[in-house]
């Protein structure tokens, strides 16, 4: 198993290791609820670096990214960053990313620590006009997230993006060289912090001591599932995977069919949706987790892709692969137990 | 005097009710307890299987009862503070006309289990 350039930082804070994405990483520090709570009102510091990061280079980048995702990166600005699927030849989704553009000419695509070998592989086998390659272990990744996250930068960066979704290419945090992006995965405003491997701990360090005064803590694994499960946010090999069609998913606004052709692109076209990613409040007794069967009627009509209890509703929240068209109550078959769930929209928790 | 399962549950007699509730190891494995699926007051548990679930946000854990006979009391402040299913000493369920399990151990033995 592999550990990130911040093991010892974890170990020294008290983190409970756990192995994620073929990484020892920490499910917890504190508990998941302080965590999940500080990050909702003050401030939470991840160690991501399991993710990984792909650079696309070379004229042709822009064209040749566009053929393999199922969203329209051309038209971005330099500095600006969008989501999108990776779809495989049967519209199901290898991956899903965010794209970074650098320029015209450079492309940095940020994918999931657990799919970045199968990622380069899918890659290398439709990529063609432009430089690949695959800088994952090179690069470490920190999130910074909660409400005071733009204070706590203030205090150790000077060009720092203002609008979400946007990143700086090169600057200094704590005079560390770094790629600063206004991004995360808990539904708060926020920064993931791009840097090298040999710069992590001083990173991470300066960080936090910057935002203790605002109440920033380190958060594990344990409380991102929570707070990216109460934002609405999938996660893959849970709301996305080979075998879902990517029109499936709630995610039209990242998949383009209007563009020019791109990886299977005619397999979602031939598809008709028959699922669609729903969100639930449990209203009957325990929590709904991952692959509980859904009832309505006495029929399955779907299933649970992930569920938890939520911190800020204090009650469980799942969300649903739920066959279109399926009407009157909804129960979940939690351990043999019947468990009312009733829709409601996602995201299930927005924004202060 | 708390006597302690293989499977991290102590008890303890009085007033001749099996009281039960988890260890401290078990409750700092498992994190903060959000949910307490009590058993049934009057329903008949087996000592060694489960009779009662705890969930904490990651996970869920199933409570085996460490004494046969039928559930005598439950702790229903639970229901409203689930959390203190996790604190020391915070009894779950009460199993009234027990018979212990074979095999309980003291806390000393119990913490040398855990290594």
């Amino acid at each position: 198993m592999k550990r990130t350039a911040l093991y010892d930082t974890h170990l020294a804070l008290g983190g409970r290791m756990v192995e994620f994405a073929g990484y020892e990483l920490p499910v917890q520090y504190s508990g998941i609820l302080e965590e999940h709570r500080a990050v909702r009102n003050a401030a939470g510091l991840f160690d991501v670096s399991h993710m990984g990061e792909f650079l696309f280079e070379g004229d042709g980048a822009e064209a040749a990214l566009n053929m393999l995702l199922t969203n329209d990166i051309r038209g971005m600005t330099d500095g600006r960053v969008r989501y999108s699927l990776l779809p495989n030849e049967n519209g199901g989704a290898v991956d899903d990313v965010l794209v970074y553009r650098m320029n015209a000419r450079k492309f940095l695509v940020v994918v999931n620590g657990a799919n970045v070998q199968k990622d380069a592989a899918h890659v290398g086998k439709y990529l063609s006009g432009c430089d690949f390659s695959d800088v994952s272990e090179e690069v470490c990744q920190i999130a910074l997230q909660g409400p005071a996250s733009q204070r706590i930068m203030e205090k150790l960066a000077r060009d720092i993006p203002m609008k979400y979704y946007t990143f700086v290419e090169r600057t200094e945090v704590a005079g560390i060289p770094v790629l600063l992006s206004r991004t995360g995965y808990t539904g708060e405003d926020g920064f993931e912090l791009y840097a090298a491997v040999r710069d992590a701990e001083a990173l991470y360090a300066a960080v936090y001591e910057a935002g203790k005064e605002f109440g920033l803590i380190p958060c594990g694994l344990g409380a991102r599932d929570t707070l990216r499960l109460e934002a609405g946010m999938p996660l893959y090999g849970h709301e996305l995977d080979e075998d879902i069609p990517v029109n499936e998913v709630g995610l039209d606004f990242a998949v383009k069919l209007g563009k020019e052709d791109f990886v299977g692109k005619q397999a979602i076209l031939a598809h008709a949706p028959e699922y669609e990613r729903v969100g639930v409040r449990v209203t009957g007794k325990g929590i709904v987790r991952e692959h509980c069967d859904v009832y309505s009627d006495g029929v399955v009509v779907g299933r649970s892709t992930s569920g938890t209890h939520s911190p800020t509703l204090g009650c469980g929240i799942a969300m649903l692969r739920l066959k279109k068209g399926a009407e009157g109550e909804l129960s979940a078959d939690v351990r043999g137990r019947s468990v009312s769930v009733a829709r409601t929209e996602l995201p299930f928790v927005r924004r202060k | 005097m708390k006597q302690y399962t293989g499977t991290h549950e102590w008890v303890e007699l009085r007033d001749g009710m099996a009281y039960v509730g988890i260890s401290a190891h078990a409750a700092e494995e498992l994190g903060e307890v959000v949910y307490v699926d009590l058993p049934e007051t009057g329903a008949e548990v087996t000592a060694g299987e489960p009779c009662c679930e705890l969930e904490s946000v990651k996970a869920v854990a199933e409570v085996n009862s460490p004494a046969s006979g039928r559930v005598g009391a439950v702790n229903d402040e639970l229901a409203d503070s689930p959390e203190k299913a996790g604190e020391e000493g915070v009894w779950i369920f009460a199993v009234a006309d027990p018979v212990l399990a074979d095999g309980l151990m003291s806390e000393a033995e119990y913490l040398a289990t855990l290594g």
